[in-house]
């Protein structure tokens, strides 16, 4: 479980050492959706590791909730965009709620455990 | 349990990728200038282009105009008259023999409760000065450079003098005239005249008698604003 994490972490630097150096930029109007979608990736990512700290990871449930959270994240701004509506709020409104859920019960979660640890 | 590392590195690698890509795309933003800025610089280089194209325009059609007269029959009386009003306005550098006057402020040492005023050159010593030189038929005069015109004024500012509106000029002056070198020299250096008076007060007048003097040319602007020619 603690490498699980420290893999993710160590995904992280790499994936945030070939962002910077992606070569093409994107076109500005795209940026919005990308954001939305960085933000449901990153509500995947934590939930993965809460599940993971719980014990009950599933590896296609991780991948199908990340692609699909995402793409649906963008697609409802990209859609909203279109219709004037600022749908993307839903969607920064939905993840950021349950990204601050998901890291209070990881807080929990260690804290409980360096508890255990302590009283050992 | 095997699967679980995999995925959380390709989830924190999409996520990484993701977040860095994004932090890029925003800094490109703020740097970009608002599109309403870009207008706007639009906007006044094509009316900065078009004043340009216009005053282009301008400037061929008086270089077309320009060749023209120039080009065409030259009357000789006319160019003749043109040079000698030239001359006259003071648009011209001229040359000839003269006297080149030197003035400075007194070297003397001042007693306790002694005017220092009475020591130093005024406006009205430089204007004693040239109008003895134009009574001996000086024709063109330039003091420290600055030619004189008809109307060129010389009016005294703290310290210095000042000439044709703005030009400030500061002791020591030198005054170029052309005319008869002999004359204009004992116009100045006259018993009881400029020279001897001021020299009493220990202002340093010095007369040079020249075979060749330049008097540069006026170059500033002339405008007459309410004058013009009567009938």
């Amino acid at each position: 479980m603690w490498l699980g994490l420290w893999l993710g972490v160590f995904g992280l630097a790499v994936g945030v050492v070939v962002g910077l150096n992606i070569p093409v930029m994107l076109p500005q109007a795209y940026a919005k959706f990308l954001s939305i979608a960085a933000l449901a990736a990153l509500d995947s990512v934590f939930g993965g590791i809460r599940a993971a700290m719980e014990d009950n990871f599933d590896n296609a449930i991780f991948i199908s909730g990340l692609f699909s959270n995402a793409l649906l994240a963008a697609g409802l701004a990209y859609a909203g965009d279109r219709l004037g509506i600022d749908l993307y709020l839903a969607a920064v409104v939905a993840f950021g709620v349950r990204l601050f859920q998901n890291l209070a019960i990881i807080r929990r979660y260690l804290l409980k455990k360096s508890k255990k640890g302590n009283s050992h | 349990m095997k699967g679980l590392q995999w995925t959380l590195a390709v989830g924190g690698l999409i996520l990484g990728i993701m977040l860095a890509y994004q932090f890029r795309v925003t800094s490109e933003i703020n740097k970009t200038e608002p599109v309403q800025r870009t207008q706007l610089l639009a906007l006044q280089l094509n009316q900065l282009k078009e004043d340009r194209d216009s005053l282009q325009e301008q400037v061929n059609s008086l270089r077309t105009e320009f060749d023209r007269v120039s080009a065409g029959p030259q009357d000789i009386e006319l160019k003749e008259g043109l040079d000698q009003a030239r001359i006259l306005a003071g648009v011209t550098e001229l040359s000839g023999p003269g006297v080149e006057v030197t003035l400075n402020d007194s070297n003397i040492t001042l007693k306790p409760g002694e005017n220092p005023n009475l020591y130093v050159l005024h406006d009205e010593d430089v204007l004693h000065v040239l109008n003895e030189l134009r009574a001996a038929g000086a024709e063109a005069i330039s003091i420290n450079g600055q030619r004189l015109l008809a109307g060129t004024e010389v009016r005294c500012t703290g310290p210095t003098i000042v000439l044709n509106r703005d030009k400030r000029l500061a002791p020591p002056y030198v005054i170029s005239a052309i005319g008869d070198p002999n004359t204009l020299e004992s116009a100045i250096k006259l018993k009881g005249g400029v020279a001897e008076t001021l020299q009493f007060w220990g202002i340093q007048v010095g007369v040079k008698k020249m075979s060749q003097v330049t008097v540069p040319a006026y170059s500033g602007g002339i405008k007459f604003e309410y004058a013009q020619a009567a009938g």
